[in-house]
């Protein structure tokens, strides 16, 4: 691998006001930081970021007595992974003097990020219009379930309800059968999130090229169509409505999650043509079934998969998930087990890969947060610091960065505008 | 209006989902994309849906969706020739996308390693299953697999049922997102160094990843979680799909009082007053099903318009489950121009959904159809390269283009 002498992360010096809270939108803005954003995230202890709320998890793992409640909002794992790398200003912005502080923090920044309801950021004088009036070349994002206009701009969106509303849910589930419509985990914020990260990316190329900034409307709704064009065009070209995909594949037979021995062990088998179909029938130790006509091709495979899945099944049953696997993929047969949480911690690969970072918290110590999902040879994104206890760098921004005197900041605290 | 990546030169080598959908991305924002196919076409040209369900390479489905503002050229880029037109052609790009196998790429001189010290500021993007690095560098996969691997499977389906992937191999979709991201951070970082670097995008990786912040950050301490649970989301009921008279709809109570307002439209009825029903932590862990159950005969009473219209006004997050004619007469996805018409010469007209975000001064947009089988070759290796109508002829005689 070459090395350049430049390995600056690719958003260093890049500063972004977030207003992000509860998941989609902190998702989009972690992603910045792991890549050298500076992320100041504004909160308030008068309303709670949602993923500080909730009872405690951490039981006598917290270096600090986690029954006292007013710690609880510090104590939160599922807040930590979102918000790690980013740094936090205790701000009422209700109060016009707390408004005036942010304000004054974007005439500093380069992106305003949120995730609020339609709306919300032009009632609070946070709309566009405000802010570029402040920072003429300021590149805003908003991130919201249906996006800013439209007549459904202020639907409530959860992710298990975008799921559905969004033509996801109808088509999750078992082939065949009603629709079970959701995940576990929720899909359509981290896509959403994902594909926002890309386009401030996009603008912040633009900007750096023309002095240009801009605004950017993102409807997680409108993301989530990105991937269903198969359902959308056998409608349109053939009036077919889709339902519940299952694992089936059109091309593939099989493709499918096979039981295993153990409690829920099951493995995942593809087979993509007819060279693997022969090499995964010498794997099966070439059993009489297998040769029968109605799965010599693809398309008899097809027409025959529960007959074809009930033998796959049948040898499958007999080993472990990981034994199913290392046969198969000695022969080059796509195989792997369906990992849960603790098999993504105990597996080397992902170790290696780094997918789970490891970062200190003052009070929980070492804690674990997913990585970025990408790998860049010369600046690879980075978890550098743990998420920020409330207000932890109220004095970095306010003193350091907008330049205020003590005497400045002083009352603002006592009436806890910065609180 | 100059849309943000006009200039930009990419070159697509893959096969399916991955690098197609991050190139089409680029392809939005502006940059030139010169898709690479084998001559004898992408595999998803044969994967449909078709217009009137007659198969056509020409007018298959996933293929037209995945490809639009791209040129297309063919090219067996496993000979001599191909693979020194592949080399002049990446000779001229900033972004060499695919998603071809390790193996593959390293027999085609394709690894970071092959292209590094010959294009010090080209930007290569791999979309793998399981990524150039680790003990499973190596394996065969397929969306499926990276589904699995990623936990995503396990958290789809019945609990005592296989677990699924998600829909029309999502995975995919997620990898190729996350390509372009990523391709847009290196693109960046180039603006600062002059160089060029290796974006290794495991789909694995990024189901691993973002798909799982609350189980990763909470395993040490509530072991494993995510594990899939029916029409049941996350351990606070309701969250969830649930029948009703002319379909489903999906409910989500996260606060209290959301759930409250809830009952109180279905007028509280006698079992929401029993103790067995107040804790929503329980009901989503331990008896999902038989609270569904409880609630069935109210909701069948109900349409979802119907159930919209009373949540709306109370604040109460419900959605309708949309189809994909629902979606195409979605008043509010009209309002918001979210479907292009695209007029494809050999598939008519099709609706597109456009790109998902609104940039006020430079949108994403989407220009031309996804190409022909090799309707570019002339353009790109004649007019680009030099090639000459009689130097075509002779790649094409010999399986080359």
């Amino acid at each position: 691998m070459t090395h350049n002498m430049n390995t600056e992360l690719p958003l260093e010096g890049i500063r972004v006001v977030d207003f992000c809270w509860v998941y989609a939108g902190p998702l989009m803005t972690f992603l910045l930081g792991d890549l050298g954003a500076e992320v100041i995230k504004i909160e308030s202890r008068k309303r709670l970021d949602g993923t500080r709320l909730g009872r405690s998890i951490v039981g006598d793992r917290a270096r600090v007595d986690a029954t006292d409640k007013d710690l609880l909002p510090e104590l939160q794992p599922l807040n930590h992974g979102l918000n790690r790398n980013k740094l936090s200003l205790t701000v009422d912005i209700a109060d016009p003097r707390g408004l005036d502080l942010i304000h004054r923090l974007v005439r500093a920044a380069d992106i305003v990020a949120d995730n609020f309801a339609a709306g919300v950021m032009e009632r609070r004088g946070l709309g566009y219009d405000e802010l570029r009036q402040i920072k003429p070349d300021i590149i805003a994002l908003s991130l919201s379930g249906a996006g800013q206009t439209g007549p459904l701009r202020d639907v409530l969106a959860y992710a298990n309800t975008l799921a559905p509303l969004s033509g996801l849910g109808q088509l999750i589930g078992y082939h065949g059968e009603a629709p079970l419509g959701v995940t576990y985990p929720a899909f359509a914020d981290a896509n959403a999130s994902i594909r926002a990260a890309g386009a401030l990316l996009a603008a912040l190329y633009h900007r750096s090229r023309t002095g240009e900034g801009q605004c950017i409307d993102v409807s997680e709704w409108q993301c989530a169509l990105m991937g269903i064009e198969e359902a959308l065009f056998d409608y349109q070209w053939n009036g077919r409505i889709a339902g519940p995909q299952g694992n089936h594949h059109p091309r593939f037979a099989p493709h499918n999650t096979y039981p295993c021995v153990g409690k829920d062990q099951w493995v995942s088998i593809v087979v993509r043509n007819e060279t693997e179909w022969a090499v995964f029938r010498r794997a099966l130790g070439d059993p009489p079934w297998a040769a029968e006509e109605r799965f010599a091709d693809a398309y008899q495979r097809q027409q025959n998969l529960a007959a074809l899945d009930r033998h796959i099944a049948a040898w499958t049953r007999e080993q472990t998930a990981q034994e199913v696997t290392t046969r198969l993929q000695a022969v080059g047969v796509p195989a792997f087990p369906a990992y849960t949480v603790e098999d993504i911690f105990a597996d080397r690969h992902f170790q290696e890969r780094g997918v789970v970072a490891e970062v200190e918290h003052p009070m929980l110590g070492p804690e674990h947060v997913p990585a970025s999902p990408w790998k860049l040879n010369t600046t690879p994104p980075s978890v550098r610091r743990h998420a920020p206890l409330l207000g932890q760098d109220n004095d970095y921004v306010l003193r350091t960065v907008l330049g205020m005197s003590k005497e400045e900041l002083e009352p603002l605290v006592e009436a806890q505008v910065v609180y | 209006m100059a849309a943000i990546l006009d200039g930009l030169k990419v070159v697509e080598l893959g096969e399916g989902i991955p690098a197609a959908h991050c190139a089409r991305i680029l392809g939005d924002f502006g940059a030139e994309v010169i898709k690479v196919e084998p001559p004898e076409g992408d595999v998803t040209r044969r994967h449909g849906p078709w217009p009137g369900d007659r198969p056509n390479p020409e007018a298959s489905g996933l293929f037209l969706a995945l490809n639009v503002n791209k040129l297309g050229i063919t090219l067996d880029v496993a000979t001599a020739t191909g693979g020194e037109i592949l080399l002049r052609l990446l000779g001229e790009a900033d972004v060499f996308v695919t998603n071809l196998p390790l193996a593959r790429l390293r027999a085609l001189r394709l690894t970071y390693e092959d292209l590094a010290s010959r294009y010090p500021r080209l930007i290569a993007t791999y979309h793998t299953i399981f990524g150039l690095s680790g003990p499973y560098a190596e394996y065969a996969g397929d969306h499926l697999n990276a589904s699995c691997a990623g936990t995503q499977a396990m958290g789809i389906g019945h609990p005592d049922r296989e677990p699924l992937q998600m829909p029309l191999c999502m995975g995919g979709y997620q990898a190729g997102a996350a390509g372009f991201t990523a391709s847009m951070a290196a693109l960046l970082a180039r603006q600062r160094s002059g160089a060029g670097q290796c974006v290794d995008i495991a789909e694995a990786d990024v189901l691993a990843t973002l798909y799982n912040i609350t189980a990763v950050t909470t395993y040490p301490y509530r072991g494993v979680t995510g594990i899939r649970r029916g029409n049941h989301g996350s351990a606070l009921y309701p969250d969830c799909l649930l029948q009703c008279k002319d379909g489903a709809v999906g409910l989500v109570c996260n606060q209290l009082a959301q759930w409250l307002r809830f009952l109180e439209l279905m007028g509280m009825p006698e079992w929401t007053k029993l103790p067995r029903y107040r804790d929503r932590r329980k009901m989503a862990e331990e008896y999902a099903d038989e609270v569904d159950a409880l609630m069935a005969p109210w909701m069948m009473e109900h349409t979802k318009a119907e159930l919209v219209a009373m949540c709306r006004e109370k604040h109460i997050p419900l959605s309708p489950c949309n189809n994909a004619k629902d979606l195409m007469e979605s008043e509010h996805l009209r309002a918001r121009d979210a479907f292009v018409a695209v007029e494809h010469p050999m598939a008519g007209t099709v609706e597109h959904p456009a790109a998902p975000y609104k940039l006020s001064a430079t949108p994403a947009a989407i220009r031309c159809p996804a190409p022909l089988l090799g309707e570019h070759n002339a353009a790109v290796l004649g007019e680009r390269l030099g090639y000459d109508a009689a130097a075509l002829a002779g790649l094409r005689q010999t399986g080359v283009i």
